[in-house]
């Protein structure tokens, strides 16, 4: 019966909160609108937007050399989890099945084993970075810590239904991934669409300026 | 809850666009911004992180413009801004952010934090939480013209001595000249040498140029405190006498913050463009250089550095022009370590110049630049703001350091040819 809600309408609702809520919260966005700037550009903004879209990718030296914790952490647990994400085994056939309805290359065991020690270690010293540094301490809420656990959580059960084959883990991830993407939308767990838009917003107006941002 | 601070809640709330929204959207704490900012690198005080200094926007934006927020604020769960977080903020907001952008550089998910502060003052003047240096500032530009109280007579005694100290003739308020020439009070009060400089580098390059007795001003005080109806104002001056006059062009002074607000803010503060072009010092002088119509004789052997004042470079776009004109008049140009588009501000930007509650903390902040300097190993620094220059000048006397501030219009003038018949030294 849990079994059944869980592999089914709850997967369905959670998926459907998701993408309204990733959707209102771009249009709550948008419809906050932009006033059309009037000064004579020197250049165009939508090259700007284009470059700082991709030129934040590459960390500028300030962070380099003060951040280098946050830079090296958020690498490993973002480049883990997306190759968790999109390249391990069940998550292809998973999208195949319900989603896409074809799969793409997927990682071989040990490469997943490595994917996931990388991101579990990103995300453990980001996680302890935040508690102990001041300045992200007095910055964090309630929401960054909520985010991380939930992260953390959806992590170790797929890393543990992976490794043990059992069918009550496989339930346990897919329901902690489900209550990851209701509460996706009402968290800063937004910037994973969002930083498109703000980089493309300080890029366009650096951009008109001639600046390189 | 007064009226007043109903009106600044209600003011900060109209300023969040969707950039302001993103920005929020986006930001995930990382603290990154607070390594980019000088109040914070040099205190060491976590509430001098950047992103921090928008506490109370970002509790208006919670609960105005996501799901989550609403449904507290609606079951009582998050209470609404109250007149002691505008208390509590109003250091962060106005003596600790000199709207310098570096932050703005650094920031992974590409937040203009500085652009997200100057419209959080927008909220905070109009509640009446400003300091009242800034606020004073702003009183004499709307009445008097100038913020430092500089009238019209003040600076037709200055032109007056310059025009005595360079037997040149300036002109003021002549129909149909090419350009405009805007100053910052300070430069008329403090470094009327530059001035006397602009008089002699036109005058060998031919350009047609007259002050406007209307608007002599190019600071403009109704942006650092954030009052948009008091900065419209004061440009709207500018643009009516440029617009009276006819000319092609108006130049913005060295000044950084005048020209951003002339040039990048002014339009959009108006609500139309110009029907006329604005041009900073720098860039003209760079135009005239490269036309051949200025030349330089000889070329001082002081190895020189330069500080960019952060709204030239960074807020502003002008970034080689400065570098270009440097390298035509010293042998041995020093750059800091961080320089160009990534320098440290000289701390008194943004109005914090203007705020005698934040002189302390603005001497602390200039610890940043004091090492930056002492790094070059140079004794002397080149800047292009009157501001920067008394900032420096303060931080050094302060400090009792070695080092001596130029302006760079000034050296510019110190190597130029006047004489048709001067030839260009052979270098």
């Amino acid at each position: 019966m849990i079994a059944q809600l869980i592999d089914g309408p709850l997967w369905y609702f959670s998926f459907t909160i998701f993408v309204l809520g990733v959707l209102w919260r771009i249009f709550m966005i948008l419809r906050a609108g932009v006033k059309k700037d009037l000064a004579v550009p020197r250049e165009g903004g939508g090259a700007g937007a284009l470059r700082a879209i991709f030129s934040r990718f590459v960390p500028e030296r300030t962070v380099r050399r003060h951040g280098k914790v946050q830079l090296v952490a958020g690498y490993m647990f973002h480049l883990g989890l997306f190759a968790l994400l999109f390249l391990a085994r069940p998550h292809v056939d998973f999208f195949a099945e319900r989603m896409t309805g074809f799969g793409w290359w997927s990682m071989p065991y040990w490469a997943f084993i490595v994917a996931a020690e990388v991101a579990f270690a990103g995300l453990i010293m980001l996680w302890l970075y935040r508690l102990l540094n001041p300045v992200t301490r007095l910055l964090s809420s309630a929401d960054d810590y909520i985010g991380t656990v939930l992260v953390f959580l959806v992590m170790l059960s797929g890393c543990l239904a992976l490794a043990q084959s059992v069918e009550a883990l496989r339930l346990l991830h897919l329901f902690l991934a489900e209550l990851l993407l209701i509460y996706f939308p009402f968290s800063n767990l937004m910037h994973a669409f969002t930083f498109a838009f703000s980089r493309g917003y300080t890029g366009a107006t650096m951009g008109r300026k001639g600046i390189r941002a | 809850m007064s009226e007043q601070f109903e009106q600044g809640v209600a003011e900060l709330g109209k300023q969040i666009d969707a950039r302001i929204s993103s920005y929020f959207s986006s930001c995930v704490h990382c603290g990154l911004c607070a390594e980019a900012c000088l109040f914070y690198t040099e205190t060491g005080d976590p509430r001098y992180t950047p992103i921090y200094k928008l506490e109370p926007m970002k509790k208006l934006w919670r609960q105005e413009h996501t799901i989550s927020g609403k449904l507290a604020k609606t079951f009582g769960l998050s209470k609404p801004l109250q007149e002691q977080d505008f208390a509590d903020w109003e250091e962060l907001v106005y003596d600790s952010c000199t709207l310098c952008g570096r932050c703005s550089m650094v920031c992974p998910v590409g937040n203009d934090i500085t652009y997200m502060i100057s419209k959080e003052r927008e909220g905070f003047s109009r509640a009446g939480y400003a300091p009242e240096g800034l606020k004073g500032a702003t009183q004499r530009a709307l009445e008097i013209g100038s913020p430092m109280g500089v009238t019209l007579k003040t600076v037709l005694a200055t032109l007056a001595h310059v025009e005595k100290n360079t037997g040149l003739s300036v002109s003021v308020d002549q129909q149909g000249a090419d350009y405009m020439t805007l100053f910052s009070s300070m430069e008329v009060v403090n470094f009327p040498e530059y001035i006397e400089s602009i008089a002699r580098i036109f005058d060998a390059g031919g350009v047609s140029w007259t002050i406007s007795s209307k608007a002599f001003e190019a600071t403009n005080s109704g942006i650092q405190i954030g009052n948009s109806d008091n900065a419209a104002e004061i440009v709207n001056r500018v643009v009516t006498a440029a617009e009276e006059l006819g000319v092609k062009y108006v130049i913005s002074p060295e000044c950084g913050h005048a020209y951003t607000s002339i040039r990048w803010a002014g339009p959009n503060l108006i609500g139309r463009p110009y029907t006329f072009k604005v041009i900073h010092i720098l860039e003209l002088l760079e135009q005239l250089k490269q036309q051949g119509r200025i030349k330089f004789n000889g070329k001082t052997d002081e190895p020189v550095t330069f500080h960019d004042p952060c709204q030239i470079v960074r807020r502003g776009g002008v970034v080689e022009p400065q570098r270009d004109l440097l390298n035509s008049v010293a042998e041995n140009f020093v750059e800091m370590t961080d320089h160009g588009v990534m320098n440290w501000c000289c701390g008194g930007g943004g109005g914090v110049s203007a705020n005698e509650r934040a002189d302390e903390l603005r001497a602390k902040a200039f610890d940043r630049k004091r090492r930056q300097i002492e790094e070059t190993g140079v004794d002397t620094v080149v800047t292009a703001c009157a501001n920067c220059r008394m900032m420096l000048e303060d931080g050094i006397e302060e400090n009792e350091m070695e080092t001596t501030v130029i302006g760079l219009t000034e050296l510019i003038a110190d190597y130029l040819v006047t004489d048709a018949k001067e030839q260009p030294e052979v270098r």
